[in-house]
């Protein structure tokens, strides 16, 4: 079964990528018109409810099929671990074995890779069906749905993955197709330089991962995660030698594979590239940059517990960056006008989240927060979509408003989305899904004695709320600041976008409520297993039933004050957000430009970068290389040729001298230099 | 043995002189006369090592019918041997100077030259020349021998190929034809009105 | 016991069997007025092909010698001579068609080249300076005689001529090394030298005169400094000319070579040595370099020779049975590309015109596919791509050179290959990306199986080279 789950999306992939667009083209010819999709062209006037809609063709429906069957079993799955199912390694193919390394293809099926088979598969089920509406007059749809599903199957490569090569396969199979779909738009230019940031920025992840890779092969001698989780213990105390300093070895493993989870998850300094990812179309940043691939990083971590348990310092680091990115993020998130860049800060928040809650110890928590996450704000991508879809192609918040009553059904979602997301819900009762998993990490932090990570998570939930309240009444309520003509189009999304939404509405709703019990409540240690590993000492669950009433409140007071201050300038008195901007201008300006990261870096790195390439490439291969190199040898040759070419006369006297001159070269070669016997 | 020795560094000097004189005489016929002489020398030298058949043929062979032959082709064709030569003084220097180096180097490898130890050439002294040659030349040396008989049939097949011309428009004596001829092909009997023509 | 038993003549058995065909078919030619040149020349590749295949079922037969050790046939002579027969069988066959197109075929070029294959089965065989020397001018003659075959046409003329002079040339100072080291060791067999040089080493009498010997066996593979009268003579003769003496006369001289270096003049390995790496990084070099300011096809097939004796030679510098091994198999490979790319170069026929410039390929693969393919796959091979046949016989001699401790030469050999891969892969651009030319008259048939078998042998070479190598190595044994 859990076999059918991995290879549906490559055999999707392969049929969208191989039938589909001949499929699409026997299939429309008045859709050529709108080749343009309203996303390249947002001026382009569009509506597919105004002339003939054939929908997509079969390959695309196939694809799709196919995906949702794969949902259907990863929930047998899931639903067959909730009830104590049992732990498995299937062995599919040898792949490398080479000396003493040995990796193969191979699923490893324990609770924690069925949650993420669950997330996966039901986010991406529901984008490739929302995605057959949203991308329908796109004519590049079959590349699209390829994309998805081949980043589908690399995602699950990478949570099926019972060793570190094939993780690592599946690591960069995600970042290849987020690169594709990042870029899928190639004709914008954005969307290309956003696509290679995002590879470039992951790639200095991925080094720090493959360092780690190869450390961990150098300490245990092998990638396969039964023999390194049985030999962790090994490793304790004991030291690399390193440039003169001796390193702690599971520190420094745990901190480079850290690195790789840093780039993938779009953490605090290498997270430049997941704003710029909303350059791809919408259902790919719920697919990928919400739901599945960032969350990797996160999975990374929680996979490998049985390493990061025995490394305090470094989850020490884990924390501290987790804190950090939420506090980070969430400030940035305040003050975005763009709808889709103030859901990916939002984004890149939550992850800071899940990440401290790794840090704690608390990694049942964490995948708690990664699951009901995939299902809320997957919901807030989707919608976002849907007013995107309604707005033609209008992203920035400030030319929307008021947009309540054209869209309401979006409406509606978006808002069981915010509640999820801010965690509306009354402690010790319950409430929408992530009230359970946040303001337990925020708990979690507190109780791991983290007052850093604390203090910094609770103003983090403030700055969500507010943030999340800001998106909704600025295009939901008030008067509308969009054009008439864009208003006058404004419709709801088709039946096959909205049905995603339910379904992901549901999942916002009740995910939560529905699970805590087996993540983090008394079933936990009975639902995760071996999955994750916690050792004797770690006692964070037991911990954080005992913290303060106050505490456990935190989180609710800091969602309702921002709820109430996002009222207060959005609904009340609209014209008090100018005026503070203008007061505190340094911070506004501060906050607007992402605390001036990208300004930074490109300082910092690109430009130096540019610089030393336009050295090299100049001086050291233009001047150096193919100077005395290909070119500078060219030229030479092509000098001895003319010379060569002339020392053929044609004369036969010419020749003969020739052969008499040679004669006498070889015999005085042998007259002076001796003839050795 | 004084004598021997004389002759031998009289025939040799002679040799050398004259093929130094072919290559620089301006007349062509002169040349090849002093090719000539400088075959005569040759077989001098053939005579003084007791190789009389050898002499012989050489005289025969090389001045009766290579030398004489060159004489008629020098003389019909007309050569302008001073332009041929008009670059030669160009490459006088180069050419002196390495003709010079290896003829130096020939000179001290010569030096050196000692008669190899043991059997060098078959001695002549048991027969005549002629008988000596004939013993080997069917039996021992059949091969060389038929293989230099295969490159003289080659040499004739390839001066043929490259002068032989068939002209058409050109009557041909066919012996065959001639003598197949009878009445009946040959004669055809006309009876000739007369007056009238034919 | 007849005399022919004493000498033991049955060992010659082809060779004589093939000169007897040859007069057959010259007599047939000039009597029997009904039959024209085409069946003089089916017969001749019938009786090369026959003589071919009696030397391979002879090949059980051992090392045997014969006419007072004046004759050898050994594993490596029936190997050298199967190709070389081969070679001058498939140019002949491929030769028949431009030849009647362009009125030269006549009686005796069949003939010709039957009595210049004795002459290189003669080299071959060699155990004597003598049979060395008449071996040399049986297959010589017959080569300046057809070089001129064209006679009415100036350049053919000029080339039959040039090498006619340059070969006697070359001959004269074989003669004189020849002369030299029979003065010094007092023998001409080959087993008389070498068991005179074991008792006296390297003395300057030999080894001059092995110099003036190396000199013409370099003259007749083309190897620089003698290499001069190559290009002019590759020109000028008739394409299917060219064809054969690319062929069959390469693969005897360079046997020839090989067996006069390792066999008499074994006990002086460490002097001819010296020569021989010299003539071949000589070659290599400016066989690479001289080859990219051509334009015309057959001269650069030349300078493509040069540089392809040079890489031979490499092996025979090691002066190893690897090496020796190496440069069988080399020849080997050399012998199937050269007549592939002749047969391409021979379809280069525009309205029943031959045309011979490189740039007349221009654009090939718009309008011949298959005839482009070849091409493209045998100048692949050439310029030593892997996994075509040619990288294997360039890796077979630099192997053998390093493993003989020849570091130096196989460097210079492998920067002469990379030199050399530009007017080789420069052809293949001119085929498939350049303006396609006018379109080539189709290829003849005989021509289109050469270029495939050809191309088949390039590309499956991978697949089947073990059994041809185990050939190359059992013949290469055979010689030491």
């Amino acid at each position: 079964m859990v076999q059918a789950i991995l290879f549906l999306p490559l055999i999707g992939a392969v049929i969208a990528g191989l039938f589909g667009t001949k499929a699409f083209k026997q299939l429309g010819t008045d859709d050529e018109v709108y080749a343009d999709h309203a996303h390249n062209a947002p001026s382009v006037e569009h509506s597919h409810d105004q002339h003939g809609y054939n929908g997509p063709p079969w390959p695309m429906y196939l694809t799709t099929g196919l995906l949702c069957i794969g949902a259907v079993l990863s929930w047998i799955i899931f639903f067959g671990f909730l009830q104590g199912g049992h732990d498995g390694e299937i062995e599919l193919l040898p792949w490398i074995t080479s000396g003493s390394l040995k990796a193969a293809w191979s699923i490893r099926l324990d609770a924690l890779t069925a949650v993420m088979l669950v997330v996966v598969n039901t986010v991406s089920a529901l984008v490739h069906v929302y995605s057959l509406g949203y991308m329908s007059h796109d004519e590049s749809q079959p590349r699209f749905f390829a994309y998805l599903s081949l980043f589908t199957f690399a995602m699950l490569a990478l949570v099926t993955a019972n060793n570190l090569i094939q993780m690592f396969f599946g690591w960069e199979g995600v970042g290849l197709a987020s690169y594709l779909l990042i870029g899928f738009w190639y004709t914008r230019e954005s969307a290309n330089a956003a696509a290679i940031k995002a590879f470039v920025v992951n790639r200095v992840g991925d080094f720090g991962f493959a360092l780690g890779i190869f450390g961990v092969f150098m300490v245990y001698g092998s990638v396969e995660f039964p023999v390194i989780f049985a030999h962790a213990p090994d490793a304790v105390g004991k030291t690399i030698h390193f440039l003169g300093h001796d390193w702690d070895t599971l520190t420094t493993l745990c901190l480079l594979l850290f690195m790789g989870a840093m780039g993938k998850s779009a953490q605090f300094l290498l997270h430049t590239w997941l704003p710029d990812a909303m350059e791809g179309p919408t259902p790919v940043s719920a697919l990928i940059h919400a739901a599945t691939m960032v969350t990797a990083g996160v999975f990374l971590v929680a996979r490998l517990s049985p390493l990061f348990e025995l490394a305090p310092h470094a989850r020490e680091v884990v924390t501290i960056v987790g804190a950090i990115t939420a506090f980070f993020a969430a400030t940035v998130g305040l003050v975005q006008n763009d709808i889709k860049r103030v859901i990916a800060y939002s984004t890149c928040s939550q992850l800071g989240y899940m990440f401290v809650a790794m840090g704690v110890g608390a990694y049942g928590v964490g995948i708690f927060h990664l699951f009901t996450h995939a299902f809320f704000k997957a919901l807030l991508f989707l919608g976002a979509g849907s007013v995107i879809h309604a707005m033609s192609g209008e992203q920035d918040m400030r030319k929307m408003g008021g947009l309540g009553p054209y869209v309401r059904i979006t409406q509606a979602v978006m808002l069981i989305g915010t509640f999820s997301l801010t965690g509306v819900g009354i402690p010790g009762i319950g409430g929408f899904a992530g009230f359970h998993s946040k303001d337990a990490i925020i708990e979690a932090s507190y109780a791991g004695g983290s007052t850093f990570a604390f203090a910094l998570l609770v103003i983090a939930a403030l700055c969500t709320s507010f943030y999340s309240w800001r998106l909704a009444f600025m295009t939901f309520s008030g008067p509308t600041r969009a054009d008439k003509e864009v208003l006058d189009h404004a419709h709801e999304s088709p039946p096959v976008m909205l049905v995603p939404l339910y379904v992901l509405a549901a999942g916002a709703i009740i995910a939560g409520f529905a699970f805590q019990h087996w993540f983090m409540g008394e079933g936990q240690a009975e639902f995760w297993g071996a999955a994750i590993y916690r050792s004797p000492d770690n006692h964070i669950l037991t911990q954080m039933e005992s913290v303060p009433l106050l505490v456990k409140w935190s989180a609710t007071i800091a969602m309702l004050a921002g709820l109430g201050l996002a009222w207060l300038f959005y609904i009340r008195d609209t014209s008090l957000p100018k005026a503070l901007a203008a007061v505190n201008q340094p911070a506004y300006q501060f906050l607007l430009n992402k605390w001036y990261f990208d300004e930074l870096y490109d300082f910092i790195f690109v430009r130096p970068a540019k610089w030393i390439g336009r050295v090299f490439w100049k001086g050291g291969d233009g001047a150096v290389i193919d100077g005395l190199g290909p070119d500078g040898v060219s030229a030479a040759i092509s000098g001895v040729t003319a010379q060569a070419v002339k020392l053929q006369t044609g004369y036969v006297y010419h020749y003969a001298f020739a052969m008499l001159i040679g004669v006498a070269a070889i015999i005085s070669w042998f007259s002076f230099g001796g003839i050795h016997p | 043995m004084i004598a021997t020795t004389f002759f031998f560094y009289l025939f040799s000097l002679f040799a050398i002189a004259s093929a130094v004189l072919v290559i620089t005489m301006k007349n062509p016929v002169h040349s090849v006369l002093f090719l000539i002489l400088c075959f005569f020398n040759a077989a001098g030298l053939f005579v003084l090592t007791g190789a009389e058949f050898l002499a012989m043929i050489l005289v025969v062979v090389y001045v009766g019918a290579v030398a004489v032959l060159f004489l008629f082709v020098v003389m019909m064709l007309d050569v302008d041997f001073t332009e041929l030569r008009s670059g030669m003084l160009n490459y006088l220097p180069v050419g002196g100077v390495i003709g010079m180096i290896l003829l130096a180097e020939l000179v001290l490898l010569f030096s050196t030259w000692a008669a190899p130890a043991g059997d060098v050439a078959a001695s002549v002294e048991a027969a005549q020349n002629t008988r000596a040659l004939g013993l080997v030349l069917y039996t021992k040396y059949v091969f060389f021998f038929q293989t230099a008989g295969l490159i003289l049939l080659v040499a004739m097949i390839g001066a043929i190929v490259l002068t032989l011309r068939h002209r058409t428009g050109i009557k041909r004596q066919d012996v065959n034809t001639q003598v197949a001829r009878g009445p009946a092909t040959a004669m055809e009997i006309k009876k000739v009105e007369s007056g009238q023509g034919i | 016991m007849s005399i022919f038993q004493q000498l033991g003549a049955a060992a010659a058995l082809p060779e004589i069997l093939l000169a007897i065909m040859a007069m057959v078919l010259l007599l047939e030619g000039v009597f029997v007025t009904a039959h024209t040149p085409n069946t003089i020349r089916w017969g001749a590749i019938a009786s090369m092909v026959a003589v071919a295949g009696l030397v391979i079922w002879k090949s059980g037969s051992g090392s045997v010698e014969a006419f007072g050790g004046a004759f050898v046939a050994d594993g490596f002579a029936r190997l050298m001579k199967v190709l070389a027969l081969l070679g001058g069988a498939v140019t002949l066959a491929m030769s028949g068609k431009y030849l009647a197109r362009t009125r030269m075929d006549s009686e005796e070029y069949p003939v010709l080249i039957m009595l210049a294959s004795v002459g290189m089965m003669v080299m071959i065989s060699a155990g004597d300076l003598i049979s060395l020397y008449v071996g040399l001018e049986l297959q010589s003659l017959p080569l300046y005689v057809i070089a001129a075959i064209n006679r009415d046409n100036a350049k053919s003329s000029e080339a039959g001529l040039k090498y006619f002079v340059l070969g006697a040339l070359s001959s004269g100072m074989l003669l004189y090394g020849a002369s030299l080291v029979y003065g010094f060791t007092g023998h001409t067999d080959f087993a008389g030298i070498s068991a005179a040089l074991a008792k006296t080493g390297a003395t300057p009498g030999v080894v001059f005169g092995l110099v003036f010997i190396i000199t013409g066996l370099a003259f007749k593979v083309s190897a620089v400094p003698f290499h001069m009268w190559t290009p002019d003579v590759y020109e000028g003769a008739p394409t299917p000319v060219t064809a054969f003496f690319a062929a069959a006369p390469k693969i005897a001289a360079i046997a020839l070579f090989a067996r006069v270096m390792v066999g008499p003049f074994a006990g002086v390995t460490h002097s001819w040595q010296q020569v021989v790496i010299f003539i071949s990084i000589a070659s290599m070099a400016f066989g690479a370099v001289a080859a990219i300011g051509q334009s015309n096809i057959k001269r650069l097939m030349a300078y493509s020779s040069i540089a392809n004796m040079g890489f031979a030679l490499v092996g025979l510098a090691a002066g190893t049975v690897e090496g020796v091994e190496g440069l069988i198999v080399y020849m080997l490979i050399y012998l199937a590309t050269t007549l592939g790319t002749f047969a391409c170069i021979m379809a280069m026929r525009r309205k029943g015109i031959y045309v011979e410039q490189i740039s007349d390929l221009a654009g090939l693969s718009r309008n011949d596919k298959g005839l482009a393919f070849v091409l493209a796959m045998l100048m692949f091979s050439m310029a030593g791509i892997p996994p075509l046949a040619g990288f294997f016989g360039k890796l077979f001699v630099f192997l053998a050179a390093v493993k003989a401790g020849l570091y130096v030469l196989a460097v210079l050999g492998v920067v002469a290959s990379v030199i050399g891969a530009y007017y080789y892969l420069r052809i293949v651009k001119l085929i498939y990306f350049d303006e396609a030319a006018e379109k080539f008259d189709g290829a003849d048939m005989e021509l289109a199986i050469v270029a495939y078998a050809s191309l088949a042998f390039v590309l499956g070479f991978i697949v089947f080279a073990q059994p041809l190598v185990n050939l190359a190595s059992a013949a290469a044994k055979s010689l030491f």
